[in-house]
């Protein structure tokens, strides 16, 4: 065996030029501009179908203004919740009107169900309680739940309005186009 | 007999009674002083970290959960596919604790005999990450996955028909790792316990290592080295997190309610909560005159009151029962550590607030979606 000492290729004073495939100056940068090229075309495609992703492709709203009968199909005291489901409202009426509530819980959005012998709209995420009038009374809930504008159309239909909302803390419940006298 | 046993677990489960338990529990089982300490020996709570405490405690939770079973109301929630790793959680954080407090106490022993911890190896004596610690890891990734594996084949995901925004599940339950920030939930303002909260819990547990400056207990197991930190966070894991995540799993049912775990979910059960904020307490029970029209006006001794909690109270307590620590540690830690320490308790002081005055918020302003 010869006494030669092995010098590791990245030692101290090992060779510099002990390969054809070392990388230039100039072949560096092309690497370089190739790599980055691919990375923002990929990191663009990626953007690209992330912000596709936020359109969808059916979206399904219902109209914002609809019409829900008479005012003499809602007996007097009664929480009607026929259109929970196709309107997100829930139309109540009480001694002497009628208004459309919003059925979405203002703790955290979840949909509150009515308990007809309880009286009350409560919530099952994190048990909000709503009296029939929209007034939150018990649960985390910070406010009552939100009025739509309702109005007679000329057929003497009741027509709701989404587009509209009257929230009780700012004092729009007196507005008179929250509820319907009948 | 088992009745009996069914009907005392309920009425202790009930939160007012299960949460000051725990809570008054806590420092005795994890004693943060000399005073504890001695509490702890004398109730002989420090067995629970030996041998028979560990079979006690494992037998304990097999008979509660093997009674569940049998029990037609604790049997829905127990078997359902959700609530498994609840299960498992529950079965997997005793025997971890217990692993290492009781390697703890084997070390606190030693260390008070003048000896090395039981850990500590000689210096030359060298463990090789490859292959020694990447075996090991190896290892426990597959049997990890062949467990996963067969867990996924035997059990089918608990999937539910199509999501209709207009019919809410009834309970409507997070995630199973998330019920402990739904339970939040029931006690503050989304922007509190769904964004405020959970950031704090993130950022205060990257500020411990920065906070605690004690150099013991490093790369050993030790109990009293760094005993009040221990307590805290134990507190802070075990019941605010866990207990909050086992809470949301078999304690609530229908509308949120609390249910004992033998209890049957009644839909209907009607509990009274009438819900009363700080200023509606302050003008109208205390003063009899209707809610000032100004809302900083109306709100003022609710921002007095949170003004006082989280920012007097620290300066108070560095100058009367911290002040030993405020000088250790100075001002910057001081003011991290009592921002998020506080922060940490105002869950339960809030969650005592709404049992025993249903209070709602302390500051109400929804005009401005501003509740805490």
């Amino acid at each position: 065996m010869s006494e030669e000492k092995i010098t590791p290729a990245a030692a101290v004073g090992a060779s510099t030029q002990n390969s054809e495939n070392e990388i230039g100056r100039r072949g560096f940068f092309k690497w370089l501009t190739v790599g980055w090229i691919a990375f923002g075309a990929a990191t663009g495609g990626f953007f690209t179908i992330m912000i596709r992703f936020l359109f969808p492709n059916v979206l399904f709203e219902p109209p914002q203004t609809f019409k829900i009968g008479f005012p003499d199909d809602y007996a007097k005291n009664t929480v009607d919740i026929r259109f929970k489901k196709s309107f997100n409202v829930w139309v109540v009426r009480d001694e002497e009107s009628i208004f459309a509530l919003s059925t979405v819980c203002t703790h955290l959005g979840c949909t509150p169900n009515w308990l007809q012998t309880e009286g009350k709209f409560k919530c099952p995420c994190h048990g909000s309680g709503f009296r029939m009038t929209g007034i939150n009374f018990e649960g985390p809930a910070p406010r009552p739940l939100e009025r739509y504008k309702v109005s007679l159309s000329n057929d003497g239909q009741i027509l709701v309005d989404k587009t509209k909302s009257f929230k009780w803390e700012k004092g729009e419940w007196e507005n008179s186009e929250s509820f319907l006298i009948v | 007999m088992i009745d009996t046993f069914k009907s005392v677990i309920d009425a202790l489960s009930a939160p007012t009674v299960s949460f000051t338990l725990l809570t008054v529990f806590t420092p005795l089982v994890f004693p943060p002083t000399d005073w504890f300490d001695k509490v702890n020996r004398k109730l002989g709570i420090w067995r629970l970290w030996t041998k028979p405490g560990l079979w006690a405690g494992m037998g304990f939770l097999t008979f509660f959960f093997v009674v569940g079973y049998f029990d037609p109301n604790f049997h829905i929630t127990l078997t359902k596919a959700d609530n498994f790793p609840i299960v498992l959680m529950v079965y997997s954080m005793f025997f971890f604790i217990w692993l290492g407090m009781s390697k703890a106490y084997v070390n606190d022993e030693r260390i008070e005999q003048g000896l090395k911890p039981t850990e500590y190896n000689d210096p030359d004596d060298k463990v090789l990450v490859w292959p020694d610690l990447v075996y090991i890891e190896f290892i426990a990734l597959i049997l990890f996955m062949v467990f996963l594996i067969v867990w996924s084949i035997l059990v089918a995901a608990p999937l539910e028909e199509p999501a209709n925004p207009a019919s809410t599940p009834n309970p409507s339950k997070a995630p199973w790792y998330f019920l402990g920030l739904q339970e939040m939930l029931v006690y503050f303002d989304p922007w509190l316990a769904g964004i405020v909260f959970p950031m704090f819990i993130i950022f205060g547990m990257m500020a411990i290592p920065y906070i605690d400056m004690n150099p013991k207990g490093s790369g050993y197991y030790s109990f009293k080295e760094r005993r009040i930190g221990i307590c805290i966070f134990m507190y802070g894991w075990l019941i605010l997190w866990l207990f909050l995540i086992v809470i949301g799993t078999f304690f609530r049912g229908p509308n949120w309610n609390f249910f004992g775990p033998f209890e049957y979910w009644d839909p209907h059960k009607v509990v009274p909560l009438n819900n009363v904020n700080l200023s509606e307490y302050f003008w109208v029970k205390m003063f009899n005159t209707g809610l000032p029209s100004n809302i900083m006006l109306r709100e003022s001794i609710g921002f007095v009151v949170v003004f006082a909690y989280m920012f007097m109270f620290p300066i108070f307590l560095a100058k009367t029962w911290f002040k030993d620590l405020f000088e250790k540690i100075g001002p910057v830690r001081y003011t991290s550590l009592m921002l998020f320490g506080l922060s940490m308790f105002s869950l339960p002081i809030k969650m005592y607030l709404r049992w025993f005055f249903n209070l709602k918020y302390i500051i109400a302003i929804p005009e401005w979606f501003f509740n805490i």
